[in-house]
């Protein structure tokens, strides 16, 4: 797998051509983004964090495997509000997950479209991103999280969804966050979500997000999660960019006591793809499950950086993290666990698997523990390997052909992952999505 | 039906089979027995075709067609079935899964048509029942949480429906206690039919008391070195392989 080398060992920040047009975007942009004076406060300081440190690049640590400054050549120029063909395409969106009944809210170039989506969902309110910050709605933009990608999407963000689950509420149904970009336009666009999930609420959120193929558009979408004490939150992200598309996520997930959190990424499209998980549980008694698949293939990137901060003890959590990667692919996934001092009883496992279907194919594999309470159950593991040539031959012996046999392992091997989404009807959309993965590398 | 003539081969550059000749008749039973390490796994290995040994020279022949050119899936939908004396462990794929995938490619390659799913549930709970296995095996993975007895009644299983032409069974009978060693024994003679033939390779006189085979073949140092009747057998239980151990060498 060849990478640009950065040449300059002195990294002087807003350098490049995509760094150049980045700020050249919000200083244009910035007086029409929505929101009032405060907002445009937090977007104006999240700017200047960008300002300061470009980029982020192989020396910061977090973004060792995906350059950012060498992957991303050029910045797009900012999605318009999309016109009312792009959104009659946009209603036969998230095919992926078409076997979901779910209360479907769909997001187009970045923009909320409320005329496609179904709001009223009993228990719940949603509300545009864009109306809720003109309306003053702000704590969830004022995050301690430094990330520079993430600096971006509040300096940029134009629109996305506000979900408030109301406390005991069980929603009924999956929600499902539909975004879609645009055929023809490679543009960037900057998403926002914010869901309060409050106390004892239960419900399955699931993103989608998807576009045209041969389109070198830019997606920048974040999420805040606040999962209220004793609720029970299904996320499932899943990730079908197009083939050209460079895709940047960030989660921000706070996890409240006796609260459950089921966490799963999914990623099959995109030509880069970054997916960063910040998990912090700030609760005794919290349960989560941290898990994902990636399926590659041809030069896709793809990375999985997880930040797990067990701040407070008595928790536990699972992760579980797996990788498919043929042709020329390159997989990464970086797991760091923090067990904070006092979070005493903490119960931890991290396991990442990287499945090499290729000899070009590459797998970064970065799990670390970071522990600083002695009362502690942690553990991580990380493999990465051909198929196992016995297990091939079992299945061979019985009469499997070979591409059949090796589709049949490694359906095991992410159904594994796959295995820990409580949601039957997710399970199953992403099993077969797994499935028609390995059809199309048979044929 | 099976011929093997001449048959040499490798394995990581040292020569494990030396010019082993066999013929098994259809319907018969041949029972390999011989010391550890002669050769007797590989000899199934090579049947089953399975990569990594390097066959120099020698044919195998199943009906007159040259299994060796085959791949281990075309000889299996050719009628070979090999019973593994360590039958791996496939976590992640219901043994039900396996077992469908497994009877439908064979169908297929055969230009059969795929078996409908109330056949395909039937022949299997049928099987199933008379090995003892029960439903919670079937959904679980392939022998995941098996124990070594249970692992041998899938392969039997496995055996009942794929309904082989020519069957393997490497060494079925270690780690079955006796009750299981009788149920697996009844699976295989319940298969016994004047089309169908048999290799049991086993180290232990036992086995060939529920499984009585037409024919008893000593295997050391890559050959076969003595073949007689079921009585062999006994012999072998007495003496051990000493005399055959010299004779090969
Ligand atoms: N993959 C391999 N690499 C190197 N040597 C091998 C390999 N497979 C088999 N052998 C060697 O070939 C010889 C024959 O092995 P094989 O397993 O066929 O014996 P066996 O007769 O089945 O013995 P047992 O009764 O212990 O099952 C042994 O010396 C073994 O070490
Ligand atoms: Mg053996």
């Amino acid at each position: 797998m060849k990478r640009r080398e950065v040449m300059n060992a002195e990294v002087t920040p807003i350098k490049t051509a995509a760094e150049t047009a980045l700020a050249d975007a919000f200083l244009r942009r910035q007086a029409a983004l929505p929101g009032g004076r405060e907002i445009a406060g937090l977007r104006e300081a999240a700017f200047r964090r960008f300002e300061r440190s470009g980029l982020p690049h192989r020396r910061v640590e977090e973004w060792k495997y995906t350059d950012l400054r060498a992957l991303m050549r050029e910045g797009k120029p900012l999605a318009q509000a999309p016109d009312a063909s792009a959104k009659a395409a946009a209603k036969s969106a998230g095919a992926i997950l078409a076997g979901l009944k779910a209360h479907r809210i769909i997001i187009v170039d970045g923009c909320f479209a409320p005329e496609l989506s179904a709001t009223a969902i009993s228990g719940v309110t949603v509300t545009p991103f864009a109306t809720a910050v003109a309306n003053g709605e702000d704590e969830f933009l004022n995050s301690e999280n430094s990330d520079t990608v993430l600096a971006l999407n509040t300096a940029l963000a134009t629109d996305g969804a506000v979900i408030r689950v109301k406390s005991g509420t069980v929603v009924d149904r999956p929600i499902q966050l539909v975004f879609v970009h645009s055929a023809g336009k490679a543009t960037a666009v900057f998403a926002r979500s914010h869901v309060v999930v409050e106390p004892g609420a239960t419900v399955t959120l699931v993103e989608s997000h998807e576009g045209p193929d041969k389109l070198d558009y830019q997606i920048n979408t974040a999420l805040d999660l606040e999962v209220g004490r004793g609720a029970k939150v299904d996320h499932i992200k899943v990730t079908c960019e197009g083939d050209a598309a460079l895709h940047l996520a960030t989660l921000n997930a706070r996890v409240s006591e006796a609260a459950e959190l089921r966490d799963f990424t999914f990623t099959l499209g995109g030509a880069v793809v970054r997916n960063q998980l910040f998990v912090t549980c700030k609760g005794k008694r919290a349960q989560l499950s941290l898990a994902g698949a990636s399926l590659l293939r041809g030069r896709q990137h793809a990375d999985t950086t997880l930040m797990l901060d067990h701040a407070v003890g008595g928790s536990s959590s699972r992760e579980l993290f797996k990788s498919v990667l043929d042709d020329e692919s390159h997989g990464v996934f970086q797991g760091k666990i923090v067990v904070r001092p006092d979070a005493q009883k903490t119960d931890a496992r991290m396991m990442s698997r990287a499945l090499l279907l290729s000899p070009n194919a590459e797998a970064d594999n970065k799990p670390e523990l970071e522990i600083f309470a002695d009362d502690v159950q942690c553990g991580h593991g990380a493999t990465a390997g051909a198929l196992d040539e016995s297990l091939k031959f079992y299945l061979m012996a019985r009469g499997i052909p070979e591409r059949e046999a090796e589709a049949l392992l490694i359906q095991s091997f992410v159904g594994e992952a796959i295995e820990t989404i409580s949601h039957e009807g997710v399970r199953a959309d992403l099993m077969f999505a797994a499935v028609r993965w390995l059809r199309a590398r048979s044929a | 039906m099976l011929e093997i003539k001449n048959l040499q081969v490798r394995v990581e550059d040292r020569q494990i089979l030396n010019g082993l000749d066999l013929s098994v008749n259809a319907g018969e039973v041949h029972a390999i027995m011989g010391p550890n390490g002669s050769g007797k796994s590989t000899l199934a290995h090579v049947l089953a075709g399975k990569p990594g040994y390097e066959v120099t020279s020698g044919d195998v022949l199943l009906d007159g067609k040259d299994l060796l050119a085959l791949g281990p899936d075309e000889r299996a939908a050719h009628g070979v079935f090999l019973a593994f004396q360590y039958p791996l462990e496939i976590p992640g794929v219901a043994t039900m899964t396996f077992l469908r995938t497994a009877i439908n490619a064979q169908r297929k390659q055969r230009g059969e048509a795929e078996l409908s799913t109330p056949e395909f549930m039937k022949r299997v709970r049928d099987a199933a029942a008379k090995l003892e296995i029960n439903q919670d095996m079937l959904r679980r993975g392939v022998n995941v949480g098996f124990s070594g007895g249970e692992k041998k009644r899938n392969e039997i299983l496995q055996m009942a429906l794929l309904e082989p032409r020519l069957a393997v069974l490497d060494e079925t009978d270690s780690g079955l206690d006796i009750d299981a060693l009788k149920i697996v024994a009844d699976g295989v003679n319940r298969l016994r039919s004047p089309q169908r033939s048999m290799i049991v390779i086993t180290h232990y006189q036992r086995l060939l008391d529920y499984i009585v085979p037409d024919v008893v073949h000593v295997l050391s140092r890559g050959r076969i070195v003595r073949t007689g009747g079921k009585e062999l057998a006994l012999e072998l239980e007495a003496r051990g392989y000493a005399a055959y151990q010299d004779e090969a060498a």
